[in-house]
């Protein structure tokens, strides 16, 4: 594995060395380094959480380094908005396209830098005949006069390089282009790539799939956990290898995991279908169990939870809980046959800002604490007292605003209101998403207790420490499905990653 | 000390007691004990209104309708006056055909999805279309209603007229409704953040009609206080009462993106403008200053409001480390 700048016969166009950027209680990037080459692509590989993101909003702009250094064609530049990004010739393409619905296709390549007419008004003629010029460049037949929202959103991909291509880019970003294409159009974006690599620009692709990777990348980087690993040329690398790199750590985080007993079946989900996000979802869970659920962002571990929680229906499938088979169509029922789920979102599904703490975590267990139809604030305060301090809360009062505690002690608000209804099963999704380390422990810590008090918990977490050092059990699901399941000594970064990127076992290595 | 100024109620409060000292320096006679009564009286529809609007919007919703309702309601009343229907069920009457109006809105918010204002602008011409067929746009005036009709709001007891009274029945009532039920909280929790609600297992579209029920029910009763307090009803009684009643919630500190809001101030920001539109004619201001006046009232508690949303999270830690 090459780790020094790839010494190709020409230059780089564009060279990041050293890029540092934290946010509070986070290293994002540590002194990364990244080099794109004129009519090339080359891939940027790395798991949840590796900087991809936070890479492409330093080059695009959004965000600045704190460190390290941007050349372009060897010579040092800033961006120090999306604006100067642009008119330095780096435009990316978004996961979801940012464009406008209302406007045209023409309007939208040109939002921003449309030609002018003498007077300063916008030259219509002129942005039109230029826009069709740009599509059919592409090779996209569309009418520029039609407006956005008619349009597939494979078109709107397409408009949104053509509008990359009208700022006569020469870095385009592609962040997870085919994500929400068809396969048909996944076939035309990568004739749209040797388009553009016949054009000479230097492209960044990012993706988690191997396969297209494989099939269109020229050069790879590898990103790890904000840090830099190695490039080199896609010809002399195996996907073994690039799963090794973007895994390669030892779980050295110390997990509180207590050894659980593992009782009885309480939750049995077999064949829970879904139309658009999931089919054939099965697996038996247990009293005192950590039962983890890994795959990459998107993978429809989330919609899954959703649907045993009621918030979505499933087509198809059954679920049993004890004894019971139960069909849940709403949250009520979940929440009466002892299913809760804290959502991963927590800003938006999680809190209700506004309302103080005590009457957040007893919203859900109204009918218990009030009387003959009317509230007792005594009873409630009782109960968001118990629930608050089992989890050590650290808030002024309980009568206190929940928008006003950090992100942690929010958390904690939502998973106190969750087990004040005695539930059987608890869901925590991405539980340690975004809060500090501090707190981080704390939830650990606390889902090791539930579980050692024969909760059963299921963990959605994209964070492989914590789906290894906390789970007795995972569940790695791909596109949908369930695509493994490990438990034990089978239990290892890499078989995980492996199944969640879809690499069978006999390949790799 | 500080705390109590930082209540927006608390300054609500003060800014009435300047506005009556004003008024005081110029017309003494307006702070009298039963100019104030009377005062109060006269503000008890805007009042009733304004506690059922305050519902809707915690729930972030509006209801427009709300003085259209009470029109068509009043109607009703009056035409059932005039057939001889006895009072107790022209009563009732009001009521479940104010709920049931209120639940039409609620229906078309919930089950159509459509934005409340859209809604209850449009049933809002439609209630008031519905008087103008029913009546042709004739009157009925004071000497079309029975005596009993006319006289129950104006009855005195305890010194203040069932009006009032009315008035004071509604503010007790929905105190305990907002903090005493389930379905209080979750006005509270569908308005401050309705994607967690539906996690709570609270269904959003039924928590708003019930807030629209509540604000249907309140206008159809006020429907016939107004009507037999006034002793006339026409297509056009209360036009454009809707935005005094919305102001009144403005003022008294209710969030119009929802989530927040309280009764005390509710009823003082009605009473804000009560005291306005009854002070100013009296110290000889043109009608044109007390709208202009009352706009200001309400850009201000604006302003208020929007001020004191900034982040509050260190002010809240320092206090925490005072008991700590």
């Amino acid at each position: 594995m090459q780790a020094q700048p790839a010494s190709g016969t020409t230059p780089p166009v564009l060279s990041l060395r050293g890029i540092s950027k934290s946010f509070p209680g986070v290293r994002a990037l540590n002194g990364v380094q990244l080099d794109l080459f004129p009519g090339q692509v080359t891939a940027l590989i790395g798991e949840n959480g590796a900087g991809k993101s936070t890479i492409v909003k330093i080059l695009t702009g959004i965000y600045q380094p704190d460190e390290g250094s941007i050349a372009i064609d060897g010579r040092p530049v800033q961006f120090p908005t999306a604006q100067a990004a642009g008119d330095a010739g780096v435009t990316a393409i978004h996961q979801e396209t940012v464009l406008f619905d209302e406007l045209t296709v023409a309007e939208n390549i040109f939002i921003g830098h449309a030609p002018r007419t003498r007077l300063g008004l916008i030259d219509w003629a002129a942005m039109e005949a230029e826009a069709r010029r740009l599509l059919t460049s592409i090779g996209a037949n569309l009418d520029p006069k039609v407006r956005l929202r008619d349009l597939g959103i494979a078109s709107k991909h397409l408009v949104a390089i053509a509008r990359a291509l009208s700022i006569d880019a020469r870095v385009v970003i592609m962040d997870e282009p085919t994500a929400a294409l068809s396969h048909k159009e996944i076939h035309e974006l990568y004739e749209l790539v040797e388009t553009l690599k016949a054009q000479g620009k230097a492209i960044l692709f990012i993706s988690h799939k191997f396969d297209e990777i494989f099939r269109i990348a020229d050069r790879w980087t590898v990103f790890r956990d904000g840090q830099f690993i190695a490039e080199g040329h896609i010809t002399d690398v195996t996907e073994g290898q690039l799963v090794q790199m973007m895994v390669g750590r030892s779980v050295d985080q110390i997990y509180p995991k207590r050894p659980a007993r593992i009782g009885n079946p309480v939750l049995t989900v077999s064949g829970y279908c879904h139309p658009t996000e999931f089919e054939d979802i099965g697996f038996t869970l247990h009293e005192g169990e950590i039962l983890g659920f890994y795959g990459l962002v998107g993978a429809g571990r989330s919609e899954v939870m959703q649907a045993l929680f009621g918030i979505t229906k499933p087509s198809k499938g059954a679920c049993r809980i004890g004894n019971d088979i139960r069909v849940i169509r709403s949250t009520a029922q979940a929440v009466e046959a002892g299913i809760v789920y804290v959502p991963e979102d927590r800003g938006k599904q999680g809190a209700v800002k506004g309302l103080p703490i005590f009457q957040n975590v007893t919203l859900p267990s109204l009918s218990r604490t009030s009387k003959g139809g009317f509230l007792r604030l005594s009873e409630e305060f009782r109960l968001a007292r118990d629930y608050t301090q089992r989890l050590d809360l650290r808030a002024a009062s309980l009568d206190q605003d929940v928008g006003l505690l950090s992100g942690g002690n929010q958390q904690k608000v939502v998973i106190a209101k969750w087990l004040a209804t005695r539930p059987r099963v608890i869901i925590l999704d991405e539980p340690t998403k975004g809060i500090d380390i501090g707190s981080k422990a704390a939830v650990h810590d606390f889902m090791s207790e539930l579980a050692a008090q024969g909760l059963a918990v299921i963990m959605v977490s994209s964070e492989i420490p914590e789906v290894l050092g906390m789970s007795d059990r995972v569940i790695v699901m791909r596109e949908g499905r369930i695509a493994a399941e490990f438990a034990g000594d089978a239990m290892t970064p890499e078989n995980l990653v492996r199944a969640a990127v879809g690499i069978e076992e006999g390949e790799a290595a | 000390m500080s705390s109590l100024l930082k209540s927006r109620e608390a300054i609500l409060a003060l800014a009435i007691l300047i506005l009556l000292a004003l008024i005081a320096s110029r017309f003494p006679g307006f702070v009298s004990p039963l100019n104030l009564a009377n005062v109060f009286t006269d503000t008890s529809p805007l009042i009733i209104l304004a506690l059922g609007q305050m519902v809707v919007i915690v729930t972030k919703c509006i209801d427009l309708s709300v003085a259209a309702n009470l029109a068509l309601t009043g109607m009703i009343a009056a035409m059932m006056n005039g057939a001889g229907v006895p009072l107790p069920l022209i009563l009732l009457t009001v009521i479940a055909l104010g709920a049931t109006l209120g639940a039409v809105n609620g229906l078309l918010v919930w089950k159509l999805d459509i934005p409340s204002i859209v809604v209850t602008l449009g049933t809002m011409t439609i209630y008031r279309g519905i008087i103008f067929l029913l009546t042709d746009g004739k009157w009925i005036n004071a000497h079309e209603m029975t005596e009993g009709f006319k006289a129950l709001p104006r009855l005195i007891f305890l010194g203040l007229p069932i009006m009032a009274w009315m008035a004071v029945a509604v503010i007790v009532l929905t105190v305990v409704l907002v903090r005493r039920t389930a379905l209080g909280r979750a006005f509270f929790a569908v308005g401050g953040n309705a994607h967690a609600a539906v996690y709570t297992g609270i269904s959003v579209g039924r928590t708003q009609m019930a807030a629209f029920v509540i604000s249907g029910a309140l206008a159809g009763f006020t429907g016939y206080l107004w009507v037999a307090r006034y002793a006339v009803a026409y297509v056009d009684i209360a036009g454009g009462f809707e935005l005094d009643v919305v102001a009144a919630c403005v003022i008294g500190g209710i969030a119009i993106a929802g989530g927040a809001g309280t009764v005390a101030g509710c009823v003082m920001g009605a009473l804000f403008l009560g005291i306005i539109k009854n002070a100013l004619p009296v110290v000889g201001i043109s009608p044109f200053w007390q709208m202009a006046i009352s706009g200001a009232a309400i850009l201000i508690a604006i302003a208020f409001n929007s001020r004191n949303q900034g982040p509050k999270g260190r002010i809240i830690l320092k206090k925490a480390e005072h008991r700590a």
